[in-house]
């Protein structure tokens, strides 16, 4: 090929990967700025910018769609299935990190499997189940449902993590006497401790935007703020669409506060391939 | 058989018992349910065992459900893989901006299927922004309608999925050793002939996992087929259908019979890309990160 001629289809590419990238990005960017135009808007029909500006529609949607329960309940929600998915995904991630044992493949199946099936799939049977037990409609049939895919994300995180630390600084901890539980406490946990920060921030931040199994289990009072607000647009016929979008902005600040901590301590594309890598080959 | 002779000489490794809360956990949250479910779709309200299933397969709005999510999902998925494909590639190269277009293009992630319906709604609605753009500078003149139909479910199954797809793809091509272009580099191989020989078949199976994920996201796709489709008819997906059986008919039965169907459609694909994935694949190269 004649390099003029190849120089100027690199430049056209480049030029076309940018293009889509920008568009992509300046759409999704208006998108947003259209919500938060919205939801600071006195009225807005149909023109460019709306009439005149008032902050009465955040009041209105706290009052409305009692955000301050709902909020709670997210709160409560989205701590335990993380406090509890380390609980369960920590020592689970040790033992596949650092031991191999029959099973162990069939193991790393029934781990993976949550994350390869559609939340709806299992979601519906785990709500009938749980509406056998009673659970569904309170808030634990919610912390229950979340963890799912909740602990299977942490072990899937940490077990890369676990097998980054040289062996012999436990075995150094056993040397001098320490228990399991001593060694776990203060040797490995502090090593650990980024990554246990990284999966807790990335379960987080999913299970707050996690819709489908809350949708499915939660009752009137175990709502998360995701719920509630696809309620409140569902009915959006009944109120002012402001209002909605101002719930919308709510939602998105607590989601966005949370990735950008997240991304302060996490890189993104570090972590997602050190996951992928070290469980299959393991 | 090493194993039992590994257990008849040392004594039990108490470090697996750490394993098992999250066995047990999974058991009986993931695989009961899903047994449960599957033994109550052969439990249908009248009719034999396949009864849920025929009902479904004779069905005018039950089973064209299939198409109709097969017809959103897969041009989605692979909308986002086929874009985030070259993008990751062209941001492989480690620059001061890396990593700010890294997180500009991961924020959206955090937006969540309900936003981004009420924001399209807003913004591609036939009053909004968008549209009003697009007549005023007489690009376009017609009615614009991107809401309330299957461009709406399209495009915002684009804006959720394509930055985990970039994310995802992103990893796996920093993840391939640079020295290998740049050994074929100086065998002669331009940027194009790179990326043909070295990058793709490394890649393989790292795409095939990426499209089973992307897909998975698309194919359940649930919140924006009805807050910004049209939930009666040409977006009347399949998770649709399951929730009308369980939570509006109460035919829990029907419903699981249609989760069964969902994960087993879900399967077929997954399969169908693995197998495409092996007549790629050529063997293991070592090139990991450092």
């Amino acid at each position: 090929m004649n390099p003029g001629v190849r120089a100027w289809l690199d430049r056209a590419w480049r030029g076309l990967l940018l293009g889509t990238m920008t568009l992509f990005v300046v759409n999704v960017a208006l998108m947003i700025a259209a919500v938060a135009t919205s939801s600071f808007a006195r009225r807005w029909l149909g023109t460019w910018f709306p009439e005149g500006w008032t902050t009465n529609w955040y009041t209105a949607a706290w009052k409305e769609f009692q955000l301050d329960s709902v909020l709670w309940v997210t709160v409560e929600v989205v701590f335990a299935v993380v406090l509890l998915a380390l609980v369960i995904g920590v020592p689970a991630a040790y033992t596949l990190a650092r031991r191999n044992f029959l099973g162990k493949r069939a193991l790393m199946l029934l781990f993976l499997l949550p994350l390869m099936v559609p939340p709806i799939t299992y979601g519906i049977p785990l709500a009938t189940v749980l509406y056998k037990a009673q659970l569904a409609g309170t808030i634990y049939g919610v912390i229950l449902a979340n963890l799912i895919p909740a602990a299977p994300f942490v072990i899937l995180v940490m077990t890369p993590f676990i097998e980054q630390i040289d062996p012999n600084l436990e075995s150094a901890a056993r040397v001098f006497g320490a228990n399991t539980a001593r060694m776990f406490w203060h040797v490995l946990v502090p090593l650990l401790a980024p990554g246990i920060l990284a999966a807790s921030l990335l379960v987080l931040v999913r299970t707050i935007a996690l819709f489908e199994l809350t949708f499915l289990t939660a009752g009137p009072d175990s709502q998360t703020l995701v719920v509630a607000l696809y309620y409140a647009v569902f009915a959006a016929g009944v109120r002012a669409p402001q209002s909605v979008d101002a719930m919308a902005m709510i939602y998105m600040i607590v989601t966005l506060v949370w990735l950008l901590i997240a991304l302060r301590f996490v890189n993104p594309t570090q972590l997602v391939s050190r996951v992928k890598e070290q469980p299959l080959t393991a | 058989m090493t194993q039992a002779h590994a257990l008849a000489r040392a004594p039990f490794d108490r470090t697996l018992l750490l394993v098992v809360p999250a066995a047990a956990f999974m058991l009986l949250l993931f695989i009961y349910p899903f047994l449960y479910g599957l033994g109550l779709s052969f439990e249908p309200k009248e009719g034999g065992a396949l009864g849920n299933y025929s009902h479904f397969f004779t069905t005018d709005n039950l089973w064209p459900t299939i198409w109709t999510t097969l017809r959103l999902a897969l041009p989605a998925t692979l909308i986002n893989v086929g874009l985030a494909l070259p993008i990751a590639y062209k941001m492989r190269i480690k620059t001061r901006y890396q990593r700010w277009i890294t997180t500009i293009l991961v924020v959206p992630i955090t937006l969540g299927t309900v936003l981004i319906a009420e924001g399209a709604l807003t913004y591609f609605g036939p009053k909004g922004w968008l549209s009003q753009t697009l007549q005023l500078s007489h690009i376009y003149d017609g009615p614009i309608r991107l809401t309330h139909n299957y461009w709406g479910v399209l495009i915002s199954l684009v804006i959720s999925g394509f930055p985990f797809a970039f994310l995802l793809i992103l990893s796996y091509i920093t993840g391939i050793d640079p020295v290998l272009a740049r050994a074929a580099a100086t065998l002669g191989a331009d940027p194009a002939a790179q990326f043909r020989h070295i990058y793709l078949p490394l890649l393989a199976p790292g795409l095939a996992m990426c499209f089973c994920l992307a897909f998975v996201q698309a194919f359940s796709v649930f919140p924006s087929a009805v807050l910004l489709g049209s939930p009666a008819g040409p977006t009347r997906v399949i998770s649709i259908a399951a929730y009308e059986a369980a939570f509006e008919q109460y035919d829990y039965s029907l419903a699981s019979a249609i989760a069964m169907i969902m994960g087993f459609v879900q399967l077929l694909i997954v399969a169908a890309v693995l197998g495409l994935r092996n007549l790629f694949y050529r063997g293991p190269v070592v090139g990991g990160k450092g």
